[in-house]
């Protein structure tokens, strides 16, 4: 198991690679669900809206 | 209704640019003092020893001149958008690509020659050898049109834009990339004693294709910036 | 109509492909997912280890699958681009900024695993050789198509501008694909090949192979999330982005 951290000696430049590719995917995929929860949160306020000056109008 | 042949307004497009320039023409020298000044900033930086900025002259110039150029890029179409004659150009009947290039012609003969004539003096604060000026010339006299007529289509890209600045220098510089490493090639080679045709007419090669292809990339360019 | 033809015309329709694009995301993140587990194990367990580089060599199984999304992904933003550009389709315009950070992302993993690998391997972090300096403007080129979409307002002319940015662009990927084969550089030529036998024992080959495999599908995955959201706000004042809103609020 060690021997497997260790990579023969190369471990810390294998295990920082092998981090960087998950992190930055990792990242990759979690902005679009926060973009997601902002988006939908904008469209509900203007629903509301529109609605507001519907009943208002009406 | 009937308009002039497409010679004529090129030619009057040629004249107005002209006038416009020379109406400013204390501008011109802008461009050339930006340039002097970036040159003068690597003695310092560097120390004054011969040797040292000899070995770095000829890129130094090159790289002092493209950023001198891709300053004065902007001043391509800002007034003419200002004013709205650039949509006037848009509209024309006439071939917009041709228009284009007589308006990035009048650009490189009054921005960028200055930039070429002055290019010796930069050479002398920097120690460049002597035989390689010749060569520096020659890669400035096939690059600068190139740089022109790339970074008039990322300008058409742009038009419009209040703080354009970073942005058109991100755009253009990775286009940028090659030509440099072509004309730093070949003045790297002359330095060296080693042949220098083959960058020269790799950059020969490229204005060629630019000559026909830019002013049509940047008439498309400036359809959907001003669409 | 064929129904084919008419399928192809349905996914230009936003809500046809959001709904579409809803369904097919867990899949496509299960098999990315699944991909990645095998490919992983396969090269960092099972594959035995170079006779030259030792244990390093295992950083080949996500670099090479990144660098080879990189220019995928340019490819497939620039033919998006050209189809935006030419038919104006709505649904081009969005897949084509999506892709861009996605390609961004694989372009900055390869430079930096590619770095880390050249530290042991060559002694040096970086090198101006043919292939780093392209793989570098190429990355570049995708920061200049992120910032000019962002820079314009209107968000449709945003994308077409960006998408001509795009293909302008594109002659840099030949230069990077051909740049080992054109001058001399410190990075190795191919060793994978398309046609013909590849270079490399099939034992470290497959966990390759399946590696590109599940970039492709995370690729996909990202893809379909981003082009959901983006068609979402383009549209906010439609009737299906309000209906796809309240019907979250509910849920």
């Amino acid at each position: 198991m060690s021997e497997f951290f260790h990579m023969g000696g190369y471990g810390g430049y294998v295990w920082s690679a092998m981090a960087i590719f998950i992190g930055v995917l990792a990242l990759d995929a979690i902005a679009p669900l926060l973009k997601r929860r902002r988006v939908l949160r904008e469209l509900r306020a203007r629903a509301r809206r529109a609605q507001k000056r519907n009943e208002e109008s009406a | 209704m009937s308009y002039g042949s497409s010679t004529s307004a090129c030619r009057a497009l040629l004249v107005r640019d002209f006038s416009l320039v020379w109406r400013r023409r204390g501008d011109a020298l802008n461009p050339v003092l930006f340039a002097v000044m970036v040159v003068m900033l690597f003695p310092f930086a560097l120390g004054p020893e011969a040797a040292v900025l000899a070995r770095i002259s000829a890129g130094t110039v090159l790289v002092a001149l493209l950023l001198a150029g891709l300053l004065s890029l902007d001043a391509l179409f800002r007034s003419d958008l200002e004013d709205g004659s650039l949509e006037q150009l848009v509209l024309s009947p006439h071939p917009l690509p041709l228009l284009l290039a007589c308006k990035i012609l009048v650009h490189w003969l009054t921005t960028a020659l200055p930039l070429i004539v002055a290019a010796p003096v930069l050479g002398e604060l920097l120690y460049l050898p002597r035989d390689v000026l010749p060569v520096l010339m020659a890669a400035l006299a096939l690059s600068t049109p190139l740089l022109s007529l790339i970074g008039a289509v990322c300008v058409a890209l742009t038009v419009g834009m209040r703080r354009s600045g970073m942005l058109l220098a991100l755009l253009v510089l990775p286009l940028y990339v090659p030509v440099l490493i072509f004309a730093a090639g070949a003045c790297n080679a002359a330095q060296q004693g080693l042949p220098v045709l083959a960058p020269l007419l790799w950059l020969g090669a490229a204005l060629a294709l630019a000559l026909v292809l830019a002013p049509l990339a940047c008439a498309a360019a400036l359809r959907i910036s001003l669409s | 109509m064929n129904p084919l033809v008419l399928w192809f015309h349905k996914l230009g329709s936003p809500p046809y492909f959001y709904r579409l694009a809803g369904r097919l995301l867990p899949w496509l993140w299960g098999l990315a997912l699944i991909g990645l587990v095998a490919g992983l194990y396969g090269g960092l367990v099972l594959a035995p280890a170079d006779y030259q580089q030792s244990d390093a060599f295992r950083i080949i199984y996500v670099h090479v699958p990144s660098a080879w999304m990189s220019l995928f992904i340019y490819a497939f933003m620039a033919a998006n681009g050209f189809i935006a550009l030419v038919w104006r389709i709505k649904l081009s315009e969005t897949l084509a900024m999506a892709a861009a950070p996605i390609g961004a992302a694989f372009t900055a993993i390869c430079l930096a695993t590619g770095s880390i690998w050249g530290k042991p391997m060559w002694g040096t972090w970086w090198t101006w050789d043919a292939r780093l300096t392209s793989e570098l403007v190429l990355l570049f080129l995708y920061l200049g198509v992120i910032g000019l979409y962002h820079a314009i307002e209107d968000r449709r002319q945003a994308s077409r501008a960006a998408a001509f940015l795009a293909l302008i662009g594109i002659v840099n990927l030949p230069i990077v694909h051909f740049s080992v084969k054109w001058w001399n550089t410190l990075h190795q030529g191919s060793t994978v090949k398309l046609f013909g036998p590849s270079l490399i024992d099939s034992r470290m080959l497959w966990p390759l192979l399946v590696m590109a495999l599940a970039t492709k599908f995370l690729f996909a995955a990202s893809l379909l999330s981003r082009a959901r959201v983006d068609l979402l706000e383009l549209e906010a004042g439609k009737d299906w982005a309000r209906q796809v809103a309240l019907a979250g609020e509910r849920a």
